[in-house]
């Protein structure tokens, strides 16, 4: 019998630091273009924060992407 | 297509038919949080599985080439321990569904085969050292590591997200489940209908159809992925409840934060060599982000059935293969009264479950207060089982871990006695 800690333990790392990595971006995300919204209910606008928002969604979808990667690979 | 003898042609509809099953079991993983969070319509959302399983069912051209990873030996595999082994499955994989239970569909089919196999040629056709690798540390893994994965998400979700205004935060959290969602359905088509397609294949080649080593014919690909995607979008409308709202209650941020997590635990633990199961990455996951809301609970009760129904699934599903085995190598006859004992059974299970039916118009309601008289289930149940034969047998504990529900044990108990 031979477990396999190391590739447990990899799969455990990754996962974790994959799922909070993810959440985090794409909270940042809707937290831009929230403030985004709010700036421009008053008239103004939030380049920066809407730019920033962009960026995060952007790499959410290259996550995505790339998990479709592994999949059909 | 020659040379398909009428055992063979058993074997081939009987995957099918657990390829179904499978389909319509595993489609909560994916979307359970997305239909409970109302982020997609219940409709949409199995439709949507589906497709996405049915293309996941074409998208990788590894097929599987063992259907058990060194569980069991498959060299010179006869074609009715396949059956017996799938007969256990479905059986399994039905009655988890009619008490709204998720479960592994493949430790169901693990069970199955170590059930059959060891009927069959003995306990040496078994590779003990590998159900505790593969089956028993995979099982105490998966729910813990999406678990926590999901907690530290929701938490953070909520911590950075608590100035996000309403409509902003509805819309964002609706299309991150709906993506992550699709990415699991993706990956499960890709998966388990490969496996099917592994067992038929598998199959075709011990009946002398195919020539070993061989791919997959088109036709079992495309069988095994419309069985797959049928499966799905009939949806298991009772898991989807249990593991939308019986085990814990989620908002969309828990459901992104869930749904995120199940996504990244299988495509990583499929990557990286640790294969974990779907069902099991998935509930802990909901678990997990249910905790992670301040507040937030999970129903231990609705938990403790599950793993339970999880710790039973191997003997459970391996107790039925070996009596189907035992019958089936009879000869021609025994594979007839187990083809009818499947059939009886799954007939019955699908009365029981007409008595209260789950679909999508009722999915996010809470569940019925349990019903009445477990104790006098039981008792009816061990009165209807002796002398116990070796397929009512496993049903037996089902019904023990999960008192609440009446029915199923006296019926198909009563099949498996006229039967046996």
């Amino acid at each position: 019998m031979n477990i396999d800690w190391a590739a447990l333990g990899s799969v455990f790392g990754v996962s974790l630091v994959a799922t909070v990595g993810l959440v985090t971006l794409f909270t940042l995300g809707i937290t831009g273009l929230s403030k985004q919204e709010a700036a421009a209910a008053q008239g103004g606008s939030a380049v920066l924060a809407r730019t920033g928002a962009y960026a995060c969604f952007a790499l959410c979808a290259a996550a995505v992407a790339y998990g479709i990667y592994l999949i059909v690979v | 297509m020659e040379h398909i003898t009428l055992l063979l042609a058993i074997v081939i509809v009987t995957a099918l038919v657990f390829d179904f099953t499978n389909g319509f079991h595993d489609t909560a993983n994916a979307m359970a949080t997305t239909i409970s969070t109302g982020a997609m319509k219940p409709k949409a959302a199995v439709a949507m599985s589906a497709v996405l399983n049915l293309v996941g069912a074409f998208l990788s051209v590894e097929v599987a080439k063992t259907i058990s990873s060194g569980l069991v030996q498959e060299d010179g595999i006869q074609p009715e321990v396949i059956f017996a082994a799938l007969v256990g499955a479905i059986l399994w994989n039905l009655l988890t569904w009619l008490v709204g239970l998720p479960s592994s569909s493949s430790h169901a089919l693990m069970g199955g085969l170590i059930g059959a196999t060891i009927a069959s040629i003995g306990v040496s056709g078994v590779n003990g050292g590998v159900v505790v690798t593969k089956v028993l540390i995979p099982a105490l893994a998966a729910p813990l590591v999406a678990g926590i994965a999901a907690f530290l998400a929701a938490r953070l979700t909520y911590k950075l997200g608590r100035n996000v205004g309403e409509k902003s935060s509805e819309k964002g959290y609706r299309a991150g489940q709906i993506a992550s969602a699709g990415l699991v359905s993706l990956a499960h088509g890709t998966n388990d209908a490969q496996k099917t397609m592994g067992i038929i294949t598998l199959a075709l080649v011990a009946g002398g159809a195919l020539a070993p080593g061989s791919n997959p014919p088109v036709w079992v690909i495309v069988s095994a992925g419309l069985a797959i995607a049928l499966g799905t979008y009939l949806g298991g409308w009772r898991i989807i409840r249990t593991m939308g709202k019986g085990l814990t209650d989620l908002q969309p941020q828990q459901g992104f934060a869930a749904q995120t997590s199940a996504a990244a635990v299988i495509l990583a633990s499929s990557n990286l060599g640790f294969s974990l199961s779907t069902t099991h990455s998935c509930s802990g996951a909901v678990m997990g982000a249910g905790l992670g809301r301040k507040g937030g609970v999970v129903r231990w009760s609705t938990a403790t059935r599950m793993f339970m129904a999880w710790g039973l699934t191997l003997p459970a599903a391996g107790l039925v293969a070996a009596g189907a085995e035992f019958v089936a190598r009879q000869g021609d006859w025994g594979i007839a009264v187990v083809a009818v004992f499947l059939i009886g059974s799954c007939a019955a299970i699908w009365f029981v479950s007409r008595r209260q039916v789950v679909d999508h118009n009722n999915v996010n309601e809470p569940e019925e207060p349990a019903a009445e008289e477990p104790a006098g289930v039981v008792t009816t149940a061990m009165a209807a089982v002796t002398p116990p034969p070796a397929g009512a047998a496993s049903e037996e504990p089902a019904v023990a871990a999960v008192p609440a529900q009446t029915g199923p044990v006296p019926e198909s108990a009563r099949q498996a006695k006229a039967t046996v």
